[in-house]
C-alpha cells in the first residue's frame, strides 16, 4: 500500500521518493559491505598466514622430519601421513560413494520412500559433527570391529584394536561420502537424457548403459567429487584425535596398523601442547600454511573441473 | 518399413515381457544394497555412540554392564570382571612398548597446561566442601560411580578427574550456548546479508566472483580457522578489548563465526535465487525499488529457506571441535561474561577423551555427551529438511 502511494505521480510525495533513494544506496550499500567484509577477512586470514609462513616454508621444510623434541626440523612425516589417509580413505568412499549416486539418480523412482530415506541420511550424514565421527571410529571400527578381528585371528594380541591409519580413514571416508555423493550426483544429471534412450533403444539393457554411456560421461563428476573429498580429508582433525593421529613418530608408518602423523593434528598438537609455542611460531604458521595450500589448491582444482562440467551441460 | 513384415510376427506378448538377465538383476541389488548402507552407516553411528554410553544407564553395580559389553566383542575370557584388568586397556596404545614413549610422551606437557586453567577454580571450592558433602558422598558415589554420576550432570561443575568425580554438564551446555550465540550473532547478519546482495542486486560478472571466494571460505580446515583465532585474533582482540583472558568465548563465537558463514551463505543463496522470478517483476512492475523489492518481497518469500540455513550453521557451530579446543580457553567456567573461558560439549570430547580409561563413568559420560551432540544435530537437521522445506515448496506452489 505505502509503495503504491510512494511511486505515484502524487507531488506531495516527492520528498519521500528522494529520502527512498538515499535509503535504497544506504540498503544496497550495507549488504555490499557484508561481501566486502567477509572478503576482506578471507584475504587478512590468508595474508597473515603466508606472510608468518614464508619464511620457514622451504623445500627442506617439507621433507625433513621434525627433530629437537619438534621445535625444529619439517614436516615431512606429517606430510606422509597425510597423503596415506586420504588415499585409503578415497579407495574406500569414492566406489561407495558412486554406487550411491548411481542409485539415486539412476534407479530410484521419484517418489521412492526409501531413495528419499537415502537422502536424508546422506544430509544427515553432512551435518552430523566431525568428533561424532570420531567417536564413531573408536566406538566401531576399534572397538567392535577392531577388538573382534584380534581375537579371532590373533589369538587376542593387540594389532587391529588400537588407533591406526586404517580406522582414521575409514572414519574419514565416512565423513566425506556425502561430498562424493553430491558431486557425482550433480555430474550425472549433466548426461544428456537422449543418449542414454539411444543407447536403451540400441538394445543395450539398463546396467550396460550405465557401464558404457553413464559412467565414462561422468569421470569428472566423479573426480571432482574426490578432490573435493580429498581436502576435506587432509583439513579435517576431529575424526582422527582418538583413531589413529599420533603426537610424534620417529618412522614412516610401515602398515594399515601404525599410527600416522597428520599436517592438521600437528598443527593442533605444536599450538596447544608444545613445550615452547612461542619458539616455534614460525614453524606452526608454516605448517598452517602447507596445510592451506594443499587444501586450497585441491578445491580450486575442483571448481575449475565443476565449471567445465557445466559449460559443457549448457 | 513397407517391406516384410517378418518382425510383426515376433511381437508376441512373451518376447515383449523383459527378459531375465542374472547380471542385470544382480548389479541393480547390488546398488540398491549399497545406498542402503548410507542408512545404515546412521544408524550405526548412533547405536555405536550410544552403546559406550551404556553403562550410564544401568543404576547400581558398575562392573556389571563391563562384562555384558565384553561378551559382545567375543572376549568374554580375556576381559574378564577384575576390575584391575581395566585399566591396561586403555584403547590400546598404551599397552605397546614402542608406541608408549613416542605419542604419550606429551601428556605430561598437556596435563600441565590444562590443570591449572580448567581444574584450578574447582579445586578450592573442593576444599569446603568436603565438609559438609564428602562425607556422604563417600558411601554412595565411590562405590557405585554409575549411581551418582546422574546426579551430578545437573550440577555446574565439571570435574572429571578427581576423587569424588562430578560431571556437571550444565557448566559445558551454558558454555556452547554462549559460544553459539555469538557465533550465529555475527555470522547469520553478515552472511544473509551478502546472500541478498549476491542473489538481488549484484550483476551477473560480480556474482561470478563473489560466489567462488567467499565458498573458498568452506574449504579453510577448521584446524587453521582455529590456529589464526588463537594466534592473531585473539591477541588482536586482547588490544582492542583488554580484557583478562585471551582465549574466551567471543574469541570462540567469533572464529567460528567464520566457519558458519559460507553455510549459512550458501543455503540462503540457493533460497533467495529459488524465489519465482514472478514476484520479483510483479514487485518491481508495481514500481517498487530493487531494495524494496529484494527486502520486503524476496526476502520473506525465502524465509523458510533462511531459517534452515540459520539452524544448519548453529549445527555446525555447535559440533565445532578443533575451533573451541584452540580458541575459547578450554575452561568449564560458568559466568555469563562472554570474555571468559568457557569449554564447550565437542571440545570436553575432544580433548579428554584420551585420558580416560575404557569403561570408566568419565569415558562412558564423553560418549553420553556425544550421543547428546548426535540427537541434536541429528533433528536439527529433520528440521531444515521436512518442516522448512515443505513450507518452502507450499509456499511457491500457492498453497
Amino acid at each position: 500500500m505505502k509503495k503504491s502511494k510512494t511511486l505515484s505521480e502524487n507531488p506531495f510525495s516527492k520528498s519521500k521518493v528522494k529520502g527512498d533513494g538515499i535509503k535504497e544506496k544506504a540498503v544496497v550499500g550495507l549488504t555490499q559491505l557484508a561481501v566486502i567484509l567477509i572478503i576482506a577477512i578471507l584475504f587478512i586470514i590468508l595474508g597473515i598466514i603466508i606472510y608468518q609462513g614464508r619464511e620457514k616454508f622451504s623445500w627442506e621444510f617439507i621433507s625433513s622430519f621434525p627433530t629437537d623434541g619438534m621445535t625444529k626440523g619439517g614436516i615431512f612425516p606429517a606430510l606422509i601421513g597425510t597423503f596415506i589417509l586420504v588415499i585409503v580413505m578415497s579407495i574406500a568412499a569414492v566406489p561407495f560413494g558412486t554406487i550411491t549416486a548411481l542409485y539415486l539418480t539412476e534407479y530410484a523412482h521419484e517418489k521412492s520412500k526409501f531413495a528419499a530415506a537415502v537422502r536424508f541420511s546422506i544430509r544427515t550424514l553432512a551435518v552430523v559433527p566431525s568428533i561424532i565421527f570420531g567417536l564413531f571410529g573408536l566406538g566401531f571400527f576399534i572397538q567392535f570391529i577392531g577388538t573382534g578381528m584380534d581375537s579371532t585371528f590373533n589369538g587376542g594380541e593387540l594389532r587391529w584394536g588400537q588407533p591406526n591409519i586404517l580406522w582414521a580413514s575409514l572414519t574419514m571416508a565416512l565423513l566425506t561420502l556425502p561430498v562424493i555423493i553430491v558431486s557425482v550426483e550433480e555430474a550425472l544429471k549433466t548426461i544428456p537424457r537422449e543418449l542414454r534412450e539411444a543407447s536403451l533403444a540400441l538394445g543395450a539393457t539398463k546396467w550396460q548403459t550405465i557401464r558404457k554411456v553413464v559412467l565414462p560421461g561422468s569421470i569428472s563428476g566423479i573426480m571432482t567429487g574426490t578432490i573435493l573429498a580429498v581436502s576435506r580429508g587432509a583439513g579435517e582433525v576431529a575424526p582422527i584425535l582418538f583413531t589413529g593421529a599420533a603426537y610424534y613418530l620417529a618412522t614412516l608408518p610401515g602398515s594399515l596398523s601404525d599410527q600416522f602423523m597428520n599436517l592438521g593434528y600437528h598443527v593442533y598438537i605444536m599450538s596447544t601442547q608444545s613445550s615452547d609455542v612461542e619458539k616455534t611460531m614460525p614453524i606452526q604458521f608454516a605448517t598452517t600454511l602447507v596445510l592451506l595450500m594443499l587444501t586450497l589448491s585441491l578445491n580450486l582444482v575442483a571448481v575449475v573441473i565443476r565449471s567445465r562440467i557445466r559449460r559443457k551441460a549448457k | 518399413m513397407n517391406s516384410q513384415s517378418p518382425i510383426k510376427q515376433t511381437f508376441t506378448k512373451e518376447s515383449l515381457k523383459k527378459q531375465f538377465r542374472l547380471s542385470e538383476f544382480l548389479s541393480e541389488k547390488i546398488i540398491t544394497s549399497v545406498a542402503f548402507l548410507s542408512i545404515a552407516i546412521i544408524f550405526l553411528i548412533f547405536i555405536f555412540v550410544f552403546k559406550e554410553s551404556l553403562p550410564l544407564f544401568s543404576f547400581g553395580n558398575k562392573a556389571k554392564p563391563n562384562t555384558e559389553i565384553q561378551s559382545n566383542t567375543d572376549k568374554p575370557e580375556t576381559y574378564g570382571a577384575a576390575t584391575e584388568e581395566l585399566k591396561p586397556e586403555t584403547y590400546g596404545a598404551t599397552t605397546t612398548e614402542e608406541l608408549k614413549p613416542e605419542i604419550y610422551g606429551s601428556e605430561p606437557v598437556s596435563n600441565e597446561e590444562l590443570k591449572p586453567e580448567t581444574y584450578g577454580e574447582s579445586k578450592k571450592e573442593d576444599l569446603s566442601v568436603p565438609l559438609a558433602d564428602e562425607p556422604m558422598d563417600a558411601v554412595s558415589e565411590n562405590k557405585e560411580g554409575a549411581d551418582n554420576t546422574w546426579s551430578t550432570f545437573f550440577s555446574t561443575e565439571w570435574v572429571p578427574v578427581s576423587d569424588n568425580p562430578r560431571f556437571g554438564l550444565i557448566a559445558l551446555l551454558i558454555g556452547t550456548l554462549k559460544v553459539t550465540i555469538i557465533a550465529i550473532l555475527i555470522a547469520g547478519p553478515l552472511a544473509i546479508l551478502a546472500a541478498v546482495y549476491t542473489s538481488c542486486f549484484a550483476s551477473n560478472r560480480r556474482k561470478e566472483i563473489i560466489k567462488p571466494i567467499i565458498e573458498m571460505l568452506a574449504a579453510f580446515p577448521s584446524v587453521v580457522i582455529g590456529f589464526f583465532a588463537m594466534m592473531v585474533l585473539a591477541t588482536f582482540f586482547q588490544d582492542v578489548f583488554g580484557y583478562d583472558s585471551r582465549l574466551n568465548a567471543f574469541i570462540g563465537g567469533v572464529a567460528m563465526a567464520l566457519a558458519a558463514i559460507p553455510i549459512i551463505y550458501t543455503i540462503s543463496e540457493d533460497a533467495l535465487s529459488a524465489v519465482p522470478k514472478t514476484y520479483t517483476e510483479a514487485s518491481l512492475a508495481l514500481g517498487a525499488s530493487k531494495a524494496q523489492t529484494a527486502f520486503k518481497v524476496i526476502l520473506p518469500a525465502a524465509t523458510p529457506g533462511i531459517f534452515a540455513a540459520l539452524l544448519l550453521g548453529v549445527g555446525r557451530v555447535f559440533g565445532e571441535t578443533m575451533i573451541a579446543l584452540m580458541a575459547t580457553g578450554n575452561a568449564a567456567l560458568l559466568s555469563a561474561n562472554p570474555f571468559e573461558s568457557v569449554r564447550t560439549f565437542a571440545a570436553t570430547i575432544g580433548s579428554e577423551m584420551a585420558e580416560t580409561v575404557f569403561g570408566e563413568t568419565h569415558y562412558s559420560v564423553l560418549f553420553f555427551i556425544g550421543s547428546l551432540l548426535f540427537i541434536f544435530s541429528f533433528i536439527l537437521n529433520a528440521i531444515a529438511e521436512f518442516y522448512v522445506k515443505g513450507k518452502l515448496i507450499k509456499k511457491f506452489q500457492g498453497k
